[in-house]
């Protein structure tokens, strides 16, 4: 399987999926760390890749969503945004609403 | 090493703004406040990757982190208010 692909297969079979450096407990970047910290205070439930492991991913990923930066949120195979959107949308409420519609 | 007005030039020549202001002063980690007509209309999704395209290969080469925040006119208008 190419690595479109299996970007497309990871974000729809998983509700909710955070493309990230490093993982939840030892995030390797600050927006990393910050787009965990926002899902976490959602009591989300969440599947994480790290991009620090799979250099086609990382690279794949960007193409995807046409989106140049990590970390990045797919919710139901939808691209989200990064971290500053995640954060504007935390603060509207708006996030946590698309996050309960998962559940 | 890349200067927060360097950087507000680059995105400036690929967009036009209303209002921009980018700070930073390590070379590779920015903040940018970034006013333009071309967001009206568009998600935040959309807003951001004007910018990114407006900085093109930069963005992969030069710049390690831009943490941005997007208005519309109108928008911005708003929350000056």
């Amino acid at each position: 399987m190419d690595t479109q692909a299996k970007i497309k297969e990871t974000v729809t079979s998983n509700p909710v999926v955070l493309y990230m450096k490093g993982n939840p407990k030892f995030p390797q970047c600050g927006f990393s760390n910050l787009a965990t910290q926002i899902l976490d205070a959602c009591q989300a439930k969440y599947v994480t890749v790290d991009v620090l492991q799979d250099q086609g991913i990382r690279e794949g990923i960007k193409q995807f969503a046409n989106w140049p930066t990590i970390p990045q949120l797919y919710i139901k195979g939808e691209f989200v945004g990064g971290s500053d959107i995640m954060r504007a949308m935390y603060e509207s409420g708006e996030l946590q609403t698309m996050l309960n519609a998962t559940k | 090493m890349l200067s927060a007005a360097q950087l507000e030039e680059y995105i400036r020549q690929g967009l036009a703004c209303d209002y921009i202001k980018v700070l930073g002063d390590d070379g590779t980690h920015f903040e940018a406040v970034i006013v333009s007509p071309a967001f009206t209309g568009k998600s935040m999704v959309q807003q951001h990757q004007l910018v990114y395209g407006a900085l093109g290969d930069r963005m992969r080469a030069e710049i390690h982190a831009l943490s941005m925040k997007t208005y519309s006119p109108q928008k911005w208008v708003e929350i000056n208010q």
